[in-house]
């Protein structure tokens, strides 16, 4: 229980953060400053809040526990390509982002393609499939509130109560303090959780007397020396993860985040660090995941590994809900949490669990952007904001605020949540293929609304159509994937144990190839925007040195 | 050629990370305890990095830190394309919805 006091201490701690940040904002109540923290953000607060932005409770739990079950491979696979990717993408689109917000005012990607594309209902759809494919998020984050201060406090804070504290605290500070409470709290959690991975280390390193000997058992036992190369993995598999990365600039929160720096200068820094914060969180997470294999006298532990052996051993065997029963056992994003109460004083483990929930809190971003969206996209652009005023529009950000998290709860009280950890995935994949929307709209003069709404369709009629495959064709046992379809020898469509593969790449690689295609294709066959909006996006050298 | 050559890095930086030649193994150990596919990535981490500084050294987009004056032009441009100039102006959103899909 003592750990979940210092949790609690920390929750207070960002309440006040938020309301703090309230207080400093209350003389500006305009809606820049509520959704955009008056575009007013500085260097250090932007590249730390931007990294705990994109970094959610998977960051710390969902990679150790991936790596717990397959091995080193998880660093290579949704790490280093993210830290090559995510900081090219916000150097090359988050800096036009911004430009064009603080030149024509936009506060959300929608409000910028329908202006760069002379639209407005597409812009509403474009709306709808990034609302939908966010809302999942926000769920899973209200949900690993709840099960995160259970595990911390070994089970004497229930579920349901645990979930309603976080999502409350988590709603309170969005609702006050805006994206500039959300901004200053994200950059409090973000430097606690960096601090966590080393000390995690530090700690749990001594506690087994070093790793070496740990990784020299690991390497001698046959059943576990696989997890300490890739070879388990295809290399074409391996390639399509890097598709993933591509989803973070097209995530309506990360986009709008661009827009709240204060000068194009802040963006120096979060570009080059970025790489190095991604080392300094997922490295350790990764690697005691895998080394958590060699702690088989923690009992969960030995169940865990019980559990993926039987599933290799007689999988095949197995029907599919004993498949499903034997893959639940072996989750694995509690061996963190196993870690540090096997070996971490319980002060200690109270301040890294306080870091832990720190990442699990990472919802609040996706909730304010959600709220700025409907204000801006929805509300203000359906004449609300005219017939009602500025401070109308602001209030109703807010109450969406409380709405979202009251419903968000209150799914998460009821549904699995194997489901939505199901859809977040799913919404990688569609925000990656959403992603070329964006270049396109900033790089390409000849793009055009047409272009742009294919390209939209095509990805949420993907999303749906992986998700029902893999809801009507259950997951195999580990080993061959099942082919569902094939031409001329070649296995087009397969379910894996992991997911689907379409040519043995995962969906996103067609997805995004996909979206390409079509926003090209479709642009070049229809008519673009007129002359004045292309001279306004892209302006000539003589214009921009008159400017 | 500057900007071609930033590009090539950042494309053979890309091509780096497919690192095949080490799929099987886990030798070496760095510090006689870290796989190499973990110590390789953690190094192409530290090389993206690197990369990011070269990128924002000499190749950073100053073209589109516009001065206050212009960006305020920019928004009487924007409100401009709008058919209701007043709201534009007041929200500072360009949009004009009438006649579009």
């Amino acid at each position: 229980m003592i750990p979940a006091l210092f949790v609690f201490g920390y929750l207070a701690i960002v309440l006040y953060i938020g309301v703090f940040a309230f207080r400093r904002s209350k003389a500006r109540e305009g809606a820049e400053d509520y959704f955009l923290a008056g575009r007013s953000l500085g260097p250090y607060v932007f590249l730390f809040s931007l990294f705990g932005t994109n970094m959610t409770a998977f960051s710390i739990l969902g990679s150790s526990g991936h790596a717990f079950n397959n091995g080193v491979v998880t660093y290579g696979l949704m790490a280093s390509c993210s830290a090559l990717i995510i900081p090219l993408t916000i150097f090359l689109v988050g800096t036009r982002l911004w430009a064009l917000g603080k030149r024509f005012g936009f506060m959300t990607p929608v409000q910028m393609f329908r202006d760069r594309w002379e639209c407005s209902h597409i812009g509403t759809v474009i709306f709808v499939v990034q609302a939908a494919l966010l809302v999942p998020y926000i769920i899973i984050g209200v949900m690993g509130g709840g099960t995160t201060l259970n595990a911390i406090s070994g089970g004497k804070v229930p579920y349901w109560f645990g979930g309603a504290l976080v999502a409350m605290v988590v709603m309170c500070y969005v609702f006050f303090g805006g994206m500039r409470g959300t901004a200053w709290v994200n950059t409090f959690q973000t430097i606690l959780f960096l601090c966590f991975g080393a000390i995690a280390v530090i700690v749990i390193g001594s506690g087994m007397g070093g790793f070496k000997n740990a990784i020299e058992a690991l390497r001698s036992s046959p059943s576990t020396a696989a997890l300490l190369s890739r070879e388990r993995i295809s290399p074409l598999f391996f390639f399509s993860y890097s598709f993933i990365p591509l989803s973070s600039i097209a995530f309506p929160h990360i986009a709008i985040f661009c827009l709240t720096a204060r000068k194009m200068e802040q963006f120096k820094r979060t570009v080059v660090f970025y790489p190095i914060c991604i080392l300094m969180l997922w490295l350790p997470c990764c690697f005691l995941g895998v080394v958590a294999n060699r702690m088989t006298d923690v009992p969960q532990i030995q169940q865990k590994i019980e559990a993926r052996r039987t599933l290799a051993a007689q999988g095949s065997q197995l029907s599919p809900g004993e498949r499903d029963s034997l893959r639940s056992k072996m989750s694995a994003d509690d061996v963190l949490l196993l870690l540090l109460d096997r070996y971490a004083p319980l002060w200690l483990a109270g301040l890294l669990g306080a870091g832990i929930m720190a990442a699990v809190m990472a919802s609040d971003s996706q909730i304010l952007a959600l709220s700025t969206m409907f204000a801006e996209d929805v509300f203000a652009f359906y004449e609300g904001k005219a017939r009602f005023g500025e401070a109308v529009q602001v209030h109703t950000g807010r109450i969406f605020v409380v709405l979202v998290t009251i419903v968000a709860y209150a799914i998460a009280l009821k549904a699995p949540q194997s489901i939505f950890e199901l859809a977040v995935q799913y919404a990688f994949s569609g925000y990656a293929a959403l992603a070329p929307l964006l270049i396109a709209a900033l790089f390409w003069k000849r793009s055009t609304k047409w272009g742009a709404l294919a390209s939209t369709v095509w990805t949420a009629a993907a999303v749906i159509a992986v998700a029902v495959f893999q809801g009507l064709v259950p997951a195999p046992a580990p080993g061959p994937p099942i082919v569902t379809w094939s031409v001329a020898g070649i296995d087009v469509l397969s379910r894996t144990p992991g997911g689907t593969a379409v040519l043995g790449f995962m969906p996103v690689v067609p997805m995004t190839v996909m979206s390409v295609l079509l926003i090209v294709v479709v642009s070049l066959l229809t008519a673009g925007p007129s002359g004045s909006t292309i001279v306004r996006y892209f302006p000539s050298k003589s214009e921009i040195k008159a400017a | 050629m500057r900007r071609m050559l930033l590009a090539t890095s950042v494309l053979a930086l890309f091509l780096l990370h497919q690192d095949v030649w080490f799929w099987r193994t886990p030798d070496p150990l760095l510090f006689g305890f870290l796989p190499i596919a973990l110590s390789y990535h953690a190094l192409f981490s530290v090389a993206a990095a690197l990369l990011m500084w070269a990128l924002v050294k000499y190749s950073w987009p100053s073209h589109l830190d516009m001065p206050e004056a212009a960006q305020a032009h920019g928004r009487r441009d924007a409100a401009a394309n709008s058919n209701t100039i007043e709201d534009a102006l007041e929200t500072g959103g360009p949009i004009n919805k009438e006649d579009r899909t």
